[in-house]
Parts: structure tokens; C-alpha cells; sequence
């Protein structure tokens, strides 16, 4: 109950920032748009589907992932900002809930992310995707799960390096791999086989294929809870380890 | 208010292979009154804001026990949070939250609702005469209404200890006497106030009692007026060019004395006495002589005959 009101508060007052400014939205959807409208040409032909709505069902879920996880991670930089101007020290000396210093913020995370996904979802719309209602929902649920655990991550990580010079770097090394071995922008049906196998290895390659499947409209597809299911426990994980560390004593 | 016995923190530091391991506070004992304001005194580095932080529940203790307004520090921090006020050397506001937000939010994770939030922001914005400013942003501030900010979301709970953690560095003349009036009401109002500072004259006007810390330890306390007391007599300071301090040493060495690169200080009875005798010695002994001048100890000497050192100069 307690946790429920603390991290409400936390997250009100982020939210609150966030409205005041929400070009930061529109920022955040710039990059994928461009992929929208300047890439996703390019892949009718190069997968050989024979409509541009197929092609679409197949680039949009792995679009939206790619910036469930990207935006996620480079959460981190606002956190050390507060961290530099006395917030968190001065919250940390209050009794609030450690954990709802870190779910407040990742909430408000996952809220610009879910509508930074609406926008995305709208204008590929327009391309003639087409996808059902609960299927879509039950994507945005995924898109949730992975944005909680990767600002949860990068918030985790802000506290252990406390400088944007360290963040940047780790950050994009972790994201590189990840989006290489997750088959976000081509399937990686057409990957040879050991590529395919350390792909495996990768949770996020799971969540894109659950996603996929979701467009797809393939509900009973054994991806889509899989990729739930993995998500949502490393979800879980992430936010208890990062949760230490805003419980923890930093210098 | 304030007990504690034996805190100790050191932390452990890597710079390639070799561990270092810093010894920040080695054993500290305090006892606070209720309703003083207490001024915890030393150079930079001397573990000050780390004893300060480990009381605030920030970090905790390698060893010894606290209890501070009835809680005890190590078995039950949350109850210690509910009771205390701390307020950072580096502020805590957010450049683009004004006053009142920041006090409503802060007043609202001590778990009151939002009414009384709302009413508490305006007792304290009247308090610390920030009314005026309190809905424009934090960054339009002016130092010292920052720092009074700062202040108020230290004890907008009504807390029985605030710790500030040097309140007055980086204020201007002004600003800092304003701010030494503001704690003092503090204290009026029935706070017990635990300030660092590493300014001298800052622990004489300002605080009931001090502690003076060096090295990660206490080596006096008592009020401003007994600690000078100690040091019976007067302070004469001889200034020398550079290479005449060894030899004015010599020629002084009947006194208690302490040498510097520039200059050499005598702890005698009586100043007005002991004045023509020392040049005369100086004479006599062909030193050459820069100034002279005689003052009453002051804390800087208390700092200085525990330590040997200058707190100026350190």
C-alpha cells in the first residue's frame, strides 16, 4: 500500500516533467519514423512478400521493440542529472520506499514509450498494416515489460558508474549485440545457422518473434508466450537488482 | 538528541591493482543536547560530511552505535528518517521544479496527504520569506534563496534534528548572516540544529558547542568559549622572511612556540609583557624582523595545538 502511494508520487512528478516538455516524446519517435518512411520501402523486395502490408507486419513489431529497448536504456542520463542535483539524496534521507524511487521513474518510462508505440502503430496504419485490437494490446504488453526492464537496468547501472562519460559507452555496447542478435530490422529466418543458434541465446530475439507472431495475428503461437514469459521475468530481475541499488549506500 | 560511540567508515578505494583502504572516520563519540546548535568543525577531508552521512542514514556505519532523537541508528533507519532533517553541501532542488512543488513533495513522502502538504509548503515559504518566488523555477534562484529552499525541505516535517552539511559555504557576507539568523530561529523553535562548517569565526557566533574533527577523529569539543579558555594567554605572531624562522627558533626557543614557513607563533601569558622581550631576544640574536602582533587564541589555535596544524592552512 505504501509502495503503491510512494511510487505513484514519484511517478506523478515525473510525468509532470514529462508533459511540461513533451517535445521529448516526438524526439523520441524521430528515429523510427524515419525507418517507417526510409527503410521499410526497401523490404517488399528484399523479403520477397508479395504486399507492402505483409512487409509492414513483419518491420513494425521489430520497430517498436528496437525502441522499447534503445529508449529504455538510455534512461539512465536523466537519473544522474538527479543524482548530481541532490535528488535522489534528498529523497533517499525521507522514508519513502526505495523500490517506488525506481518504479516511479520506470513507469513513467514505460507510459512515453507505450505512446511513442501508439504514434508508430497509427502511421503504419497508413502503409495498410493491419492488426487486431486484443493482439495489439497483448503487444504493447511485451513493449511494457521490455521497456520496464531495460530503464530498470540502465537506472541500475546510472547508480553503480554515476557519470553520463561511463553510461554512454556501456550502454551502446550492450545495445549493439543485442539489436544484431535479436533479428529486429531483418528475420533472422534468413541467418545462417550458427547465427541463428547464438540468437537464441538472446531474450530479445524471443520477444521479437512473440511480437511478430502478435502481428501476424498467430495468438496461439508458442513465441508469444515465451516472449512473455521471459520478458516479464527478467522484468522482474532487473527491477530487484535495481531496486538495491537506490536501497543501497552511495557515495 | 545526538549520541553516538565509536563510528567508524572507511572505504575502500581501487586504482588499478592496489586496493587503498581510507580510514574517513575512526571512531567518533558525540553527544548532542536537545534544543542546541551544534557545530562539528575541521578542514576539508577530515570526515566530517561522512560522519554527517552516516547519521542520516545515507551510509552506513562500519562499527559503533548512534542514537539520534530516540531511535537507534542501526537497528531501525527508518525511524531515525522519520525524526531527522538533512540537508546536502550541494543542494537537492531541481532546476526545473519550483519551491512549492518541491516542498509539496517532499512534505507528501512523510506520508501526509495532499492538503496538508500544501498547507505546510506555505507555513515554510512564509518562514523562510520565499513566499514571493515560490512558483517560479529553481533555477531562476538566487544562491542563498536556493540554499534557503534547500532549508526548508530539510524541516518541512517539523523534524526534533536537522543536519546541514555546511550551510553557509558559497554564500555570499550577506546571505550568510541571513542564514545564521535562519538557523537560530530554528533553534527557537525548538530544534536541536547539527551544523558542519569549516569556517572559524562561523563555530564561534553561531554554535552552543562544537566538536572539532581532524583526521577522521575528535580532538576537542566544548563550547567556543571554554575550548579558547583552555589555551591560557596570548598569541604572538612574529613574521620573518623566509629563511630567518630557523634561526628565530632558535633565539625563542625558551617559548612555547610553533614555526611556519613565514612566520612563528608564541603562546605567552601576557602579550603586553612579553613583547619587548621577544625582540630583544631577536635582537640579540640578529634575526631580522618582519611584523609583529599579538592576538587572543582564537579556535584556529585551539585546532592548532591539538594538531599542530592550521586549520587555515590546512
Amino acid at each position: 500500500m505504501k509502495l503503491l502511494r510512494d511510487t505513484s508520487l514519484i511517478f506523478n512528478r515525473q510525468m509532470q516533467f514529462l508533459l511540461r516538455n513533451p517535445v521529448w516524446i516526438l524526439v523520441g519517435v524521430f528515429q523510427p519514423v524515419m525507418y517507417l518512411l526510409l527503410f521499410a520501402p526497401l523490404l517488399k523486395p528484399a523479403l520477397q512478400v508479395r504486399t507492402d502490408a505483409e512487409a509492414y507486419e513483419i518491420f513494425v513489431p521489430g520497430l517498436l521493440v528496437l525502441l522499447a529497448i534503445f529508449g529504455g536504456l538510455f534512461q539512465g542520463f536523466g537519473l544522474i542529472a538527479e543524482l548530481r542535483a541532490g535528488v535522489i539524496e534528498r529523497s533517499r534521507v525521507t522514508p519513502i520506499s526505495r523500490l517506488a524511487l525506481l518504479l516511479g521513474r520506470s513507469l513513467r518510462d514505460v507510459v512515453s514509450l507505450i505512446a511513442q508505440a501508439v504514434i508508430i502503430t497509427l502511421l503504419a496504419l497508413a502503409f495498410d498494416l493491419r492488426v487486431f485490437l486484443g493482439n495489439l494490446l497483448l503487444a504493447y504488453l511485451m513493449l511494457a515489460l521490455i521497456s520496464l526492464m531495460t530503464s530498470a537496468v540502465s537506472y541500475g547501472v546510472a547508480l553503480a558508474v554515476k557519470s553520463e562519460d561511463a553510461l554512454a559507452p556501456l550502454m551502446n555496447t550492450v545495445a549493439q549485440p543485442v539489436l544484431l542478435l535479436s533479428g529486429i530490422l531483418l528475420p533472422l529466418t534468413y541467418a545462417p545457422g550458427w547465427l541463428q543458434g547464438v540468437a537464441d541465446w538472446n531474450p530479445f530475439s524471443w520477444a521479437v518473434n512473440g511480437t511478430r507472431a502478435l502481428f501476424r495475428g498467430d495468438l496461439g503461437a508458442p513465441a508469444v508466450w515465451q516472449g512473455l514469459v521471459i520478458m516479464a521475468v527478467l522484468a522482474v530481475l532487473a527491477v530487484a537488482w535495481a531496486g538495491r541499488g537506490f536501497a543501497k549506500s552511495v557515495r | 538528541m545526538i549520541e553516538t560511540r565509536g563510528l567508524r567508515k572507511s572505504f575502500t578505494s581501487r586504482q588499478g591493482r592496489d586496493k587503498k583502504t581510507v580510514e574517513a572516520v575512526r571512531g567518533v563519540d558525540l553527544d548532542v543536547a536537545e534544543g542546541e546548535i551544534f557545530g562539528f568543525l575541521g578542514p576539508n577531508g577530515a570526515g566530517k560530511t561522512t560522519t554527517l552521512r552516516m547519521l542520516a542514514t545515507l551510509i552506513e556505519p562500519d562499527d559503533g552505535t548512534a542514537t539520534i532523537a530516540g531511535a537507534d541508528l542501526r537497528a531501525d533507519p527508518g525511524e531515525v528518517r522519520r525524526r531527522i532533517g538533512y540537508v546536502a553541501q550541494g543542494g537537492s532542488t531541481w532546476d526545473d521544479s519550483t519551491a512549492r512543488e518541491e516542498l509539496v513533495l517532499e512534505a507528501r513522502l512523510y506520508g501526509v496527504s495532499k492538503a496538508e502538504a500544501q498547507r505546510q509548503a506555505v507555513r515554510v515559504l512564509e518562514g523562510f520569506q520565499l513566499s514571493e518566488y515560490a512558483d517560479r523555477k529553481c533555477k531562476t534562484y538566487s544562491g542563498g534563496q536556493r540554499r534557503r529552499v534547500d532549508i526548508a525541505l530539510g524541516i518541512i516535517h517539523e523534524p526534533k534534528v536537522v543536519f546541514l552539511d555546511e550551510p553557509t559555504t558559497g554564500l555570499d557576507p550577506q546571505s550568510r548572516a541571513h542564514m545564521w539568523d535562519e538557523i537560530r530561529r530554528l533553534r527557537a523553535e525548538g530544534m536541536t540544529v547539527f551544523i558542519t562548517t569549516h569556517y572559524l569565526d562561523e563555530a564561534d557566533a553561531l554554535c552552543d558547542r562544537i566538536s572539532i574533527m581532524d583526521n577522521g577523529e575528535i580532538v576537542a569539543s566544548g563550547t567556543p568559549a571554554d575550548l579558547k579558555r583552555e589555551i591560557s594567554g596570548d598569541v604572538v605572531r612574529v613574521g620573518l622572511p623566509v629563511d630567518a624562522v630557523t634561526a628565530a627558533a632558535e633565539a625563542l626557543k625558551n617559548y612555547k612556540l610553533e614555526t611556519y614557513e613565514d612566520n612563528v607563533r608564541l603562546y605567552v601569558e601576557d602579550g603586553a609583557v612579553s613583547i619587548p622581550q621577544i625582540l630583544r631576544a631577536l635582537d640579540a640574536a640578529d634575526v631580522p624582523l618582519g611584523t609583529i602582533e599579538l592576538h587572543r587564541p582564537s579556535l584556529d589555535d585551539v585546532f592548532l595545538t591539538k594538531t599542530g596544524r592550521s586549520l587555515r592552512e590546512s
